[in-house]
């Protein structure tokens, strides 16, 4: 046998070892191509050959030995990949498990529908007032009520049932006397007052399923030069097709407030409205009270009613969030039971 | 108010059309141009099958000792009808509920249907009824329902055949408005039709008055006298010989309609002419009377009004007004008849009062008192002053007439001042640029018209006449309403405010106080809004500032709702008990409100925004993973949480500090900390004392309350970038073992102050304690980073630096580096 059909032989073996199952590559490399390995060994024995013979010779084992190293790398690819793959297999999880959440907090169904009406009211040129010195939770009996048209003797206080701390101070019943303190404050050179007024209000009621005796309002307030009725119904219709869709309609039905003349009731479809709907097919909802100013506010609070007019509303934002989502029960809002809290975790609708 | 649509048609000049559908659709048009609506319908509603018939004998029942058997007569035939009514009697006219009629059972409410039965033997088909049987109340319902049926008389004008709930007035379209405080005028049916009229663009023909002939006063019979701060006016008639039984059917049935309760003739035309005109009156049996001088005054200490079989009530001195003659107090002004002064069925002489008593006065009796009635109502809600003169001669005629009485010579009065109509002047142009609209002078006079309101127009100049029924116009803007509202809210056009444009902006502190929320949102606590009246005990439970008074209320609704919170803390350990007591025991809520500091009396209080976290169980929504890991919260997870909160809305998180802390009586006295900014107190944080939660079943719960009025103050500091460094970072860890008293803080600050330029950043990583330590020892781990910004930092330069530091922890606090 000549050393080149001993190289050749080498070369088959080598294969056959490297194709066994489990075959160990390191040892198989040692074998062949290590410095006591079966090439070097028939490279050694080459030394009595003629030089064309070496040449031969070692072109073969040039060529055996690089080919033993291909097949070394490729087996080592293949026997990587099934390491991997039996790695990964044994890693197999049940990925039908929960997940591991982390708790996320929500905001208060009460929180996000004032947000909403605060965003479109600042998207309006509206500023919002609702600190402790100009928007006060416990008011005085002249900003709840004297300021707002209501002298101590006047039948409609019999409408707001008051939780009184002395007799000349009080739990504001409405947000209405933030009015009187931003528009004493307001520089009208600056254009006109703009304001909304979200806050917490107080009435001396039985806590009930519609009655608590403490909830939120949001007043509204514009004075400027030329300020009508036409645009707080248009703002009205504004707000109520920001919270309940675009497609409802709004409509004012006469009212009686004593710091707004005309007062108007705003009811709002509970149904969307287009041109085909039939005017008897509309239910409506009555959702908030407004009107144009009264005059008398407007004196008291340093306003020339000749030269300025205004509207005011007064949204509540209990009520809406019942309407909104079917809650029929206002002390839920009060409660913080999370799993009443947790279902309005949606966000951005 | 309820309206009865017949009657008011008498009124109406075409008329309303009455059919069911109009009804409704004039009920709508009511409620969008003048006011609510309570109801419409029937007192009838969906009864029926029920018919009068005549009894034309009665006969006992064989095996019953209460039950007749009477063979009744509807005008075509012959029914026999078995009864239990005590009353029944041959030849009279009573109300059959045939075989298939509907009627309202009185007890339940419901629709039930009248069948044939067999009562003891004899076949009965139908009943005969009460009219409390047939839908009136016990209240407005003439005969009490133990007397029996309801009899006709024979003045009622009815025969056999008549549909009963027909001629009972049952079927009367009626509308009930719910009215707003200022529309006095609608208290009564003359009000009422003034309005429908303007609605509708009717004519209001009312009934012609007789003013009596005799005005003089001199040779009266009764004197009265009185205030004018009292009464404006007060005056009396006098009618004698009267006959004072039931009224005719026409009457009483108006009266049972609009919620009064027939009596006798005299009370129900008093009733009557209330409803009529709204002018209250009221009458007293001149034979009861102790003296013939009465007077309008405030009541005297120690004087009672009677009431019958009920204790007298105790009037306020000097504050209540009472008619009285002499001592014998006749009535609390306008809202209460004395019962031993009553006109009843057996009264010959008769009083008739009208007044205009005061109705700040009236207002303040009645809610005293509590009593409301008919009378006191309309005086509170503003009368007309022009009418009541006229009112008490008309119903003094009705009366005279009715009773076959005559009227006694003489009228007595005091007040009734001359007023001058009042005016109010308002332009054309004005009303258009209020309501935003452009309507014409024709539109605009054509809606004054309509209303009855005189007017002097010239070039959109208006003068208009207030009539004295309408007490709700004293301005111009009522003008502008009224014309608002008869033009239809409707038809206005729809606008957004135009002109100068303004900013929607938010001031700093409104966007802190609403990225405060969103950190405590994304550190998982929900937000919670609690109450802030509260006990005095929670009120005060977990102050800040424990020497500030609370505010409590004068007149509170219930003991748990009386003082104003000056912590939100209470508020949120409320929840909790309230979820624990659910099964829902994983909590992390926040809350944050103001609080009320006092300072002082008829002064409000200081109002302060706080901040309050609460965790309590898993901190992990889902941690089935982690298996034995503790989850479970403690104080660590809620000082992580409040100092993540700190540095996210902007404080300098290297000035806060926290320090051990046992002055908070409610809270854990060696979990709790105090928070200062600086040397600013911010507040607490640590575990709820064990006491507080005894009785929810609670492990434990952990807390913060922080005072958001700080935090917005000390956390305006613009970011300031720094780029980051290129150069890389070197760590070294450093354990050191010191005595178990020493803080953390001490050692941490000692390595801060002392690790040199290069030490950015010191992170405690580890504590141990325990086994393979000295008793009385602990270790802390550090791991220390060295950074040069400007160059890359060579390895001998962190050495020095660090051991330089560890020789000083050494030395300063005995520290031994492991």
């Amino acid at each position: 046998m000549t050393l080149i059909d001993e190289l050749q032989a080498i070369a088959k073996q080598a294969e056959a070892d490297l194709a066994a199952k489990g075959a160990d590559l390191e040892q198989v490399r040692v074998a062949y191509l290590g410095k006591k390995g079966k090439i070097t060994t028939v490279l050694k024995s080459m030394k009595d050959l003629s030089i064309d013979e070496k040449k031969a010779v070692g072109q073969v084992g040039n060529q055996v030995r690089q080919q033993i190293q291909d097949s070394l790398a490729a087996m080592k690819a293949v026997q990587e990949k099934a390491a991997m793959d039996a790695k990964l297999q044994a890693e197999t999880l049940d990925v039908t498990l929960p997940g591991t959440k982390p708790k996320l907090g929500n905001r208060h169904v009460l929180q996000q529908i004032m947000d909403e009406i605060e965003s479109h009211f600042l998207g309006l040129g509206y500023q919002v007032i609702d600190d402790p010195i100009d928007s006060p939770e416990v008011e005085t009996d002249e900003y709840n009520f004297e300021r707002e048209n209501l002298p101590k003797d006047h039948p409609a206080r019999d409408m707001q049932d008051t939780f009184y701390v002395t007799p000349e101070i009080l739990l504001r019943t409405q947000t209405s006397p933030v009015q009187s303190r931003a528009l004493e404050k307001h520089d009208f050179s600056k254009g006109p007052l703009k304001m909304i007024a979200p806050g917490k209000v107080y009435r001396r009621d039985t806590d009930d399923a519609t009655h608590s005796h403490q909830f939120h309002q949001v007043e509204g307030l514009v004075v400027g030069k030329n300020i009508t009725m036409a645009d707080l119904k248009g703002t009205l219709l504004s707000i109520m097709q920001e919270l309940f869709g675009k497609k409802h309609q709004i409509r004012l039905r006469p009212s009686y407030f004593p710091f707004t003349e005309p007062s108007v009731e705003v009811d709002v479809s509970w149904n969307e409205v287009t041109e085909d709907t039939k005017p008897e097919d509309i239910r409506w909802i009555e959702v908030l009270g407004a009107g144009m100013t009264h005059p008398n506010v407007l004196k008291m609070d340093g306003v020339d009613p000749e030269e300025y007019s205004a509207f005011a509303f007064g949204l509540g934002p209990d009520r809406f969030a019942m309407l909104k989502y079917g809650v029929e029960d206002i002390r839920q809002f009060y409660l913080n039971d999370v799993r009443f809290l947790d279902q309005f975790n949606k966000r951005g609708n | 108010m309820k309206t009865n649509l017949k009657w008011l048609n008498e009124y109406l000049q075409p008329g309303l059309d009455l059919s069911e559908q109009a009804v409704l659709d004039l009920a709508q048009q009511i409620e969008l141009t003048s006011v609510e609506l309570e109801s419409v319908g029937t007192a009838a509603a969906k009864q029926s099958g029920l018919v009068v018939v005549r009894v034309d004998s009665v006969v006992p029942h064989p095996d019953s000792d209460h039950m007749v058997i009477t063979q009744v007569f509807d005008g075509k035939e012959t029914i026999q009808v078995v009864t239990g009514a005590p009353n029944v009697a041959e030849g009279q006219l009573v109300v059959l509920a045939r075989v298939g009629a509907q009627i309202v059972d009185r007890e339940s409410g419901d629709l039930v249907t009248i069948k044939e039965a067999q009562l003891r033997g004899e076949i009965s088909y139908g009943m005969l009824v009460a009219l409390q049987e047939i839908g009136l109340a016990d209240s407005v319902a003439p005969q009490d329902f133990e007397e029996g049926i309801h009899v006709f008389t024979e003045e009622d004008d009815v025969k056999p055949g008549d549909d009963a709930l027909a001629v009972l007035g049952l079927k009367d379209p009626m509308i009930d408005t719910d009215l707003t405080p200022n529309r006095a005028d609608l208290l009564s049916m003359r009000g009422m039709a003034y309005e429908l009229a303007a609605m509708t663009d009717q004519k209001v023909m009312l009934p012609q008055t007789t003013v009596l002939s005799d005005q003089s006063e001199s040779n009266a019979v009764v004197t009265v006298a009185g205030n004018e701060d009292l009464a404006t006016g007060y005056a009396v008639r006098v009618l004698g010989q009267v006959k004072n039984d039931s009224s005719p059917l026409w009457l009483q049935s108006r009266l049972w309609n609009a919620g009064f309760k027939p009596e006798n003739k005299i009370v129900d035309l008093a009733n009557y002419w209330l409803l009529l005109t709204g002018q209250p009156l009221h009458v007293y049996d001149l034979d009861k009377l102790a003296t013939m001088q009465l007077e309008v005054r405030l009541a005297k200490e120690g004087e009672k009004l009677p009431q019958g079989e009920e204790e007298a009530m105790a009037l306020r001195a000097d504050q209540d007004i009472v008619v009285a003659a002499g001592d014998q107090i006749l009535s609390l002004a306008g809202i209460a008849t004395n019962p031993a002064v009553a006109v009843t069925a057996d009264t010959t002489k008769v009083i008739v009062e009208a007044g205009q008593f005061n109705p700040s006065f009236l207002r303040q009796s009645a809610r005293r008192h509590t009593l409301r009635s008919e009378s006191s109502f309309r005086f509170e809600r503003g009368i007309d002053l022009d009418q009541t003169l006229e009112v008490l001669d008309q119903v003094a005629a009705e009366m005279a007439m009715l009773t076959k009485g005559k009227i006694v010579v003489g009228l007595s009065k005091f007040g009734f001042a001359y007023r001058a109509p009042e005016t109010i002047a308002i332009s054309r142009d004005r009303i258009n640029q209020i309501l935003g609209t452009d309507l014409s002078v024709a539109t605009i006079s054509a809606i004054f018209t309509r209303l009855a309101l005189p007017i002097d127009e010239k070039d959109g100049q208006y003068l208009v006449t207030i009539p004295g029924r309408r007490t709700d116009l004293t301005i111009p803007a009522d003008l502008i309403e009224e014309v608002g509202r008869l033009y239809g809210y409707d038809n206005l056009p729809t606008a957004l405010v135009e002109g100068q444009s303004t900013p929607g902006d938010l001031t700093p502190r409104q966007k802190k106080i609403r990225a405060s929320r969103e950190i405590m949102e994304s550190l998982g606590f929900d937000q919670a809004i609690s109450y802030a009246l509260t006990t005095p005990e929670k009120a005060t439970a977990f102050n800040l500032d424990q020497n500030r008074n609370v505010v409590a209320l004068d007149y509170p609704m219930s003991s748990d709702r009386t003082t104003i919170r000056q912590n939100l803390l209470s508020g949120l350990l409320d929840d909790v008990s309230y979820n624990v007591a659910r099964s829902v025991k994983d909590l992390a809520l926040y809350e944050q409100g103001r609080i009320f500091l006092a300072q002082g009396e008829n002064v409000q209080p200081e109002e302060r925004e706080h901040l309050a976290g609460v965790l309590v169980g898993n901190v992990a929504e889902s941690s089935w993973q982690t298996g034995e890991k503790d989850e479970v919260a403690d104080f660590y997870d809620i000082k992580g949480r409040l100092e993540a909160y700190l540095q996210t809305i902007g404080l300098d998180s290297s000035a806060v500090r926290f320090e051990q802390s046992a002055q908070h009586e409610a809270m854990h006295p060696g979990q709790t900390a105090d928070v200062y900014l600086g040397s600013t107190y911010l507040g607490f944080v640590g575990q709820i004392h064990p006491a507080v939660l005894a009785n929810t079943k609670l492990p434990a719960a952990f807390a913060f309350e922080i005072d958001l009025e700080v935090v917005i103050d000390h956390s305006q500091a613009p970011v300031a970038y720094q780029p980051v460094s290129k150069y890389p970072q070197i760590s070294r860890d450093l354990a050191v073992l010191v005595d178990d008293s020493l803080d953390q803080q001490q050692v941490f600050d000692m390595i801060k102050a002392n690790g040199g330029d290069y030490l950015q950043n010191v992170t405690f990583f580890d504590l141990y304690t325990g086994r393979g330590l000295p008793a009385g020892k602990k270790s802390l781990a550090y791991q220390l980073t060295y950074q040069d910004k400007t160059d890359t930092l060579v390895e001998s330069v962190v050495t020095d630096a660090f051991e330089k530091m560890t020789t000083t922890l050494t030395a300063e606090l005995g520290a031994e580096i492991r």
